[in-house]
């Protein structure tokens, strides 16, 4: 299968004035094109880092990140980027919270608004789209976020915990959702999570991170048989709890 | 209304019945103040010829509209106070915008905003009078002296408390700091500019007074200092009674 992206031995600093905090240290790894790839670690560990530079918020300070084999500055491949919370702005209806990247990047049409509002029905939201954002729920919320990023059209998506901010049941029930939305588009999609059953019940690898500064402790294969193609039909297959657990003892071990 | 639920019917009753609690309320401690004021100067507790009373002040407007002299004071006060008020305002986004655009700016201009904002402008006014010249343009420069400063330094500081979270997300979706500011900054601080004109438009009329008490031959400010001198105190007290009913008027109360 062909590597959508692929990062090279990238390091990271935050530097302030009290001193220096390093939050990666040489990481690298490739992501396959069509592949649903979670990170794991724990807390503070530079994962929201990492986000930022694939998305390009921050520069690297050494290593490369390839996107199609390109230097990521110089490709075109839009890249999307879910936020840890969906920040939709009270000030602005569903609709024109879910047009927000599109009218940044001038693309804000007739026909981009038809699209947006097909989206918005098939993600359960047609009713809504002129309410505000304080009227959803937490799950509503979270979808509307997927939409204003899906809306950009990225090869590549980005998630940074997307279901952290909600209720157990809840977060089961988006997280097969919104999954299967990036299944069934064929997205590459790079998922952060500090929860180990969400990481192997939606993907096809798991990258498992040391405490900081950040550093490659592993890379773990998951796959399920065919009948298990839901992150909630996967919690119920006989090898979940193997994975869980090697996973366990991977986030453990200190080297 | 047949749509609507019984318990939804009095929610919105009671909704009804406190705007209603709300606005007697404001319209009776008003006539309560007023009643007792009155009564007091009748009843000779308080010294009419000193302190007035809401009869005489009224007798005493009826008077001057008769002549129409009020109306030329209050229409040259409200006009200074308008323009005044209009150029804090922009003045002070533009600035604050400018402040929170540039860190180094913002770092260097600091401590002369805080001193400006600091000066005793009154005492100033004086000085301005000998610049400027006696005239409209110094009361208005007098006024927006008044209020400008401590608005820029209200809406740099609300600015600068814009969640990097939010920027985070503009720029991830490619958005330059110009999208920041136009679809962050600007809509998420309209309650605080909102907030900033309620102080601004009574700073700017205090200033307005200011400059009309030292050089202006119309307006609320020199006609308090005429009576001052020749009148009894009905004058004054018709004066800011006014002053603060325009005031009052110019901006729509926080909950309509
Ligand atoms: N702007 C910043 N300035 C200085 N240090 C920072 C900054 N942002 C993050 N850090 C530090 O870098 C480290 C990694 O942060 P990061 O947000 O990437 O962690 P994370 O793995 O996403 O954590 P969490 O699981 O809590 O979201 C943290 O220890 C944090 O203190
Ligand atoms: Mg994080």
């Amino acid at each position: 299968m062909k590597t959508k992206l692929e990062v090279r031995n990238l390091c990271y600093s935050y530097h302030t004035l009290e001193g220096e905090t390093q939050a990666l240290l040489n990481i690298s790894f490739d992501v396959r094109d069509g592949e649903f790839f979670a990170v794991v670690g724990p807390s503070g560990c530079g994962k929201s880092t990492l986000l930022s530079l694939l998305c390009g918020i921050i520069g690297p300070e050494e290593g490369s990140i390839l996107v199609d084999g390109i230097p990521r500055q110089e490709s075109h491949a839009a890249i999307g980027y879910m936020l840890q919370r969906d920040h939709l702005f009270e000030w602005r209806s569903i609709l024109s919270n879910v047009a927000l990247g599109l009218e940044i990047q001038n693309r804000y049409d007739e026909e981009a608004k038809k699209e947006l509002l097909k989206m918005l029905d098939t993600y359960g939201l047609s009713r809504f789209q002129n309410a505000r954002p304080g009227q959803l729920s937490g799950g509503m919320r979270q979808r509307a976020a997927l939409i204003r990023t899906l809306a950009l059209k990225p090869d590549i998506l980005l998630l940074d915990e997307p279901f952290s901010a909600l209720d157990y049941q809840t977060r089961l029930e988006v997280c097969d959702d919104i999954s299967t939305i990036i299944r069934t588009q064929n997205k590459t999609a790079v998922l952060i999570t500090h929860d180990l059953s969400e990481a192997i019940s939606v993907a096809d690898r798991v990258l498992v991170l040391s405490s900081r500064p950040a550093r490659v402790k592993s890379i773990m294969e998951v796959s399920f048989g065919p009948e298990f193609d839901r992150p909630l039909a996967r919690r119920n297959a006989p090898e979940f709890s193997a994975y869980f657990n090697e996973l366990w003892k991977e986030l453990k071990t200190d080297e | 209304m047949d749509g609507l639920s019984m318990s939804q019917q009095e929610f919105l009753a009671k909704e009804k019945l406190h705007k209603k609690q709300v606005s007697i309320c404001r319209v009776m401690i008003l006539v309560l103040l007023l009643a007792l004021w009155e009564l007091c100067a009748r009843l000779h507790i308080i010294d009419s010829f000193i302190f007035s009373s809401p009869v005489r002040i009224w007798n005493c407007f009826l008077e001057m509209a008769g002549d129409g002299s009020i109306f030329l004071h209050i229409g040259v006060t409200l006009f200074e106070t308008l323009v005044s008020f209009f150029l804090v305002i922009a003045a002070g986004v533009l600035a604050a915008i400018a402040l929170w655009g540039s860190r180094s700016l913002s770092e260097i201009l600091e401590p002369y905003l805080v001193m400006l904002n600091s000066l005793p402008k009154s005492a100033l006014a004086p000085l301005l009078i000998v610049w400027m010249g006696n005239n409209m343009r110094t009361i208005i420069v007098a006024a927006v002296s008044v209020a400008v400063f401590g608005s820029i330094l209200t809406l740099h500081t609300g600015f600068m408390q814009t969640d990097p979270d939010k920027i985070r997300l503009i720029q991830s979706l490619g958005g330059t700091k110009r999208d920041v500011l136009t679809k962050v900054l600007i809509p998420s601080s309209v309650p605080l500019i909102i907030s900033n004109m309620k102080v601004n438009v009574g700073l700017c009329l205090v200033g307005v007074i200011i400059g009309e008490f030292l050089s202006a031959k119309a307006g609320l400010g020199y006609l308090i200092i005429y009576a001052s001198q020749v009148f009894p105190c009905e004058y004054i007290l018709t004066e800011t009674h006014r002053a603060f009913k325009g005031s009052g008027s110019i901006l729509p109360p926080k909950h309509p």
